[in-house]
C-alpha cells in the first residue's frame, strides 16, 4: 500500500477544460458537483482507501522570518504564479495506477450544465520511513 | 451499564478524592482508572451504591500510586492520618472543580480538555476524537492542564463568567465522532445550574436548549445549510424550548441581565414564531440593543442590522449595515441579503459570491454560492 496526496489547486494550474467560475452555475449544478465530491469521499471510506480529505480557504498569505518578534507577511514571493491549493485527499491505495485512476474520477466531477469539469489535479506520492528489512 | 450516569458520577468523586488531600492531577488519574474498572466490572457485578465504589476503588489506586512514588511519601502519610470520611455532600465540591478547569492560567483549549476530562468523565480518546486531533496530542494537552492547576488551592473561588465561556465553546464544537459535545455541554451546564444559583448560568443553560432545540433542523442529511426562514418548525423540540423559556424567564425575572440571557431571550423569540414573518422583530432588535450594550461587540451590532432589515425593511439594515466593519466576518453575506430584499439583485449576487469565498465552513460556502447562483441564473433566465 501507498499512501498519495491529490491536490486540488484554486489557480497555479492549467485551467480546467470546462471552466465556469461556481457562481455562474444553477443552484442545482452546484448540488451535483457537491453530491459528487461528498459520494466521492464516502467511496473511498467503503473501499478503505481514504485517510483524509480537507478543503482549505482561498486566502493565503506568505510569511517569512525576518528576525526575533518581526514575521513579516507577504501577498506572495511568487506574483505571477500564485499558487492557492484548494483541498486535499489523501489516499491509501495498492498501487500508482489506482491512484491514478481516482485522481481521474475526482477531476470528473460534474460543473456548469452538468458536464465534468476536467481539472486538473496534483498527484503526489507521500514519502515514508524506510523499511524495517533492507536486505 | 449507563455510560452517562458513570460519568455524571465523575466530578463528584473527584471532588471528594482532593477534599480529602490528593493532589488534583494524581486524583484525576485515580479517577480514571477506577471508571475504567468499572466500565469493565459493572455490567457482571453491578455495585449497590456506585459512586461509593468508584471512592473506594479511585481511593486505594490513589494510595497505590502515592506509596509507589518514594517521592510522595510524606503526602501518604498526611492522608494516611485523616480519618476514612462517610458520604460526602458532593455539590461543593463539583462546583469547585467547575472554577479549578477553567482556571484563567489556562489556554481556552485547555481549559476545554479539562473540564471534560475532569468534570465531563470523558476519556482523553473521547476528547481527541470530537477534537479531531491525535490521541497523544490530546493527552499532553490534558497533562499539561494538570500540571498548570496542580499547585491552585482547591477552595479558592473562581469567576463564573469563565466557566461560562469554556461551557459555551464546548456547547459551539457541536457533534463529531460518538461524542456529541453540545449536548455534553448541555448536561454539564445543567449540573452546574444546579450547584450554584447565578441568572446567567440560567441564562447560559436556557441559551443551550433553545438553539439545541432547533439543531436538527439546521442542516439536511446531506450536510446542507437551511435558513432560519426555511426551517422545518415543526420538527423544533417544543419540550427543549419550553424549558428554555421557563429557565430563562426565572433567570429575567432576577433582574441581574447578562449576555447570555439576552441572547437566549432573541433564541427565545426566534423559537416562539411560528413563521419568519411573524417573529417579533421588533423586540428582537430591542434585545440586540442590551446585548450591545453588555458586549460592545461588532459581531452583536452585525446581526442587529440583520434584525433592522427585518423589523424596519431593507434601507434601514443597509443604513445600520454602512457604520460597521467591512472585514467582519459575514458582513458580505448580511448585505447580500439585504440588497436582495432591496431588489438590487446584480449587487446582492456579487455579494454573495464574494461571501461565499470568505465563508469559513463548507457548508456556509455551498450554500452563499448557491445564493449567488440562483440569482445569477435568475438574471440569465430573463
Amino acid at each position: 500500500m501507498a499512501k498519495y496526496l491529490l491536490l486540488k489547486h484554486y489557480r497555479g494550474g492549467p485551467a480546467p477544460v470546462n471552466d465556469v467560475p461556481m457562481d455562474q452555475w444553477t443552484p442545482e449544478e452546484i448540488s451535483a458537483h457537491v453530491q459528487y465530491m461528498s459520494d466521492f469521499a464516502g467511496r473511498l471510506e467503503t473501499t478503505g482507501e481514504f485517510v483524509d480529505g480537507q478543503a482549505l480557504a482561498p486566502e493565503g498569505t506568505f510569511v517569512r522570518s525576518d528576525g526575533e518578534g518581526r514575521p513579516p507577511i507577504t501577498d506572495g514571493p511568487f506574483a505571477e504564479t500564485k499558487d492557492l491549493i484548494a483541498g486535499w485527499y489523501i489516499i491509501d491505495v495498492s498501487s500508482y495506477e489506482r491512484a491514478l485512476e481516482l485522481a481521474g474520477e475526482l477531476s470528473a466531477a460534474p460543473g456548469a450544465g452538468g458536464k465534468p469539469i476536467h481539472e486538473w489535479l496534483e498527484l503526489r506520492p507521500l514519502l515514508t520511513v524506510p523499511p524495517t528489512i533492507t536486505e | 451499564m449507563d455510560e452517562a450516569q458513570l460519568r455524571s458520577l465523575t466530578p463528584s468523586v473527584l471532588g471528594i478524592l482532593v477534599r480529602r488531600g490528593a493532589d488534583f492531577a494524581a486524583a484525576e488519574d485515580a479517577v480514571q482508572d477506577a471508571l475504567v474498572e468499572a466500565v469493565r466490572s459493572w455490567p457482571a457485578d453491578p455495585p449497590r451504591d456506585p459512586k461509593g465504589w468508584l471512592v473506594t476503588r479511585a481511593w486505594r489506586r490513589f494510595l497505590d500510586a502515592a506509596r509507589a512514588d518514594a517521592a510522595r511519601r510524606r503526602r501518604e502519610e498526611l492522608v494516611d492520618e485523616e480519618p476514612m470520611p462517610g458520604p460526602t455532600p458532593p455539590v461543593d465540591d463539583t462546583l469547585q472543580l467547575y472554577f479549578l478547569c477553567a482556571h484563567p492560567s489556562l489556554t481556552p483549549s485547555s481549559a476545554v480538555a479539562l473540564t471534560l476530562r475532569a468534570v465531563g468523565g470523558l476519556t482523553t480518546r473521547q476528547i481527541a476524537q470530537a477534537y479531531l486531533v491525535p490521541e497523544a496530542t490530546m493527552a499532553q494537552r490534558i497533562s499539561r492542564a494538570k500540571r498548570t492547576v496542580s499547585g491552585v488551592r482547591f477552595d479558592q473561588p473562581g469567576d463564573v463568567a469563565t466557566v461560562l465561556r469554556v461551557l459555551y465553546l464546548i456547547f459551539n464544537e457541536g457533534y463529531s465522532g460518538d461524542v456529541d459535545l453540545a449536548a455534553e455541554a448541555i448536561r454539564l451546564t445543567r449540573q452546574l445550574a444546579a450547584a450554584i444559583d447565578h441568572p446567567e448560568v440560567a441564562g447560559l443553560l436556557a441559551l443551550m436548549l433553545l438553539h439545541h432545540a432547533r439543531r436538527a433542523t439546521r442542516l439536511t442529511p446531506d450536510g446542507s445549510l437551511v435558513p432560519l426562514a426555511e426551517q422545518d418548525r415543526s420538527r423544533w423540540d417544543t419540550e427543549s424550548i419550553a424549558e428554555g423559556v421557563e429557565i430563562l424567564q426565572a433567570a429575567l425575572a432576577r433582574d441581574r441581565l447578562g449576555e447570555f440571557q439576552a441572547q437566549a431571550a432573541i433564541a427565545a423569540l426566534h423559537a416562539d414564531a411560528p413563521t419568519t414573518e411573524e417573529t417579533d422583530w421588533v423586540q428582537i432588535v430591542e434585545w440586540y440593543d442590551e446585548l450591545a450594550r453588555l458586549t460592545d461587540s461588532p459581531v452583536v451590532r452585525l446581526n442587529r442590522a440583520v434584525a433592522v432589515g427585518e423589523a424596519d425593511g431593507p434601507r434601514a439594515g443597509l443604513a445600520a449595515l454602512a457604520t460597521l466593519d467591512p472585514a467582519l466576518p459575514r458582513h458580505a453575506a448580511v448585505a447580500a441579503y439585504l440588497h436582495e430584499r432591496d431588489g438590487d439583485l446584480v449587487t446582492a449576487a456579487r455579494l454573495y459570491a464574494e461571501a461565499g469565498r470568505k465563508a469559513a465552513n463548507l457548508a456556509e460556502r455551498a450554500h452563499l454560492t448557491r445564493q449567488a447562483a440562483r440569482l445569477n441564473a435568475h438574471r440569465a433566465e430573463h
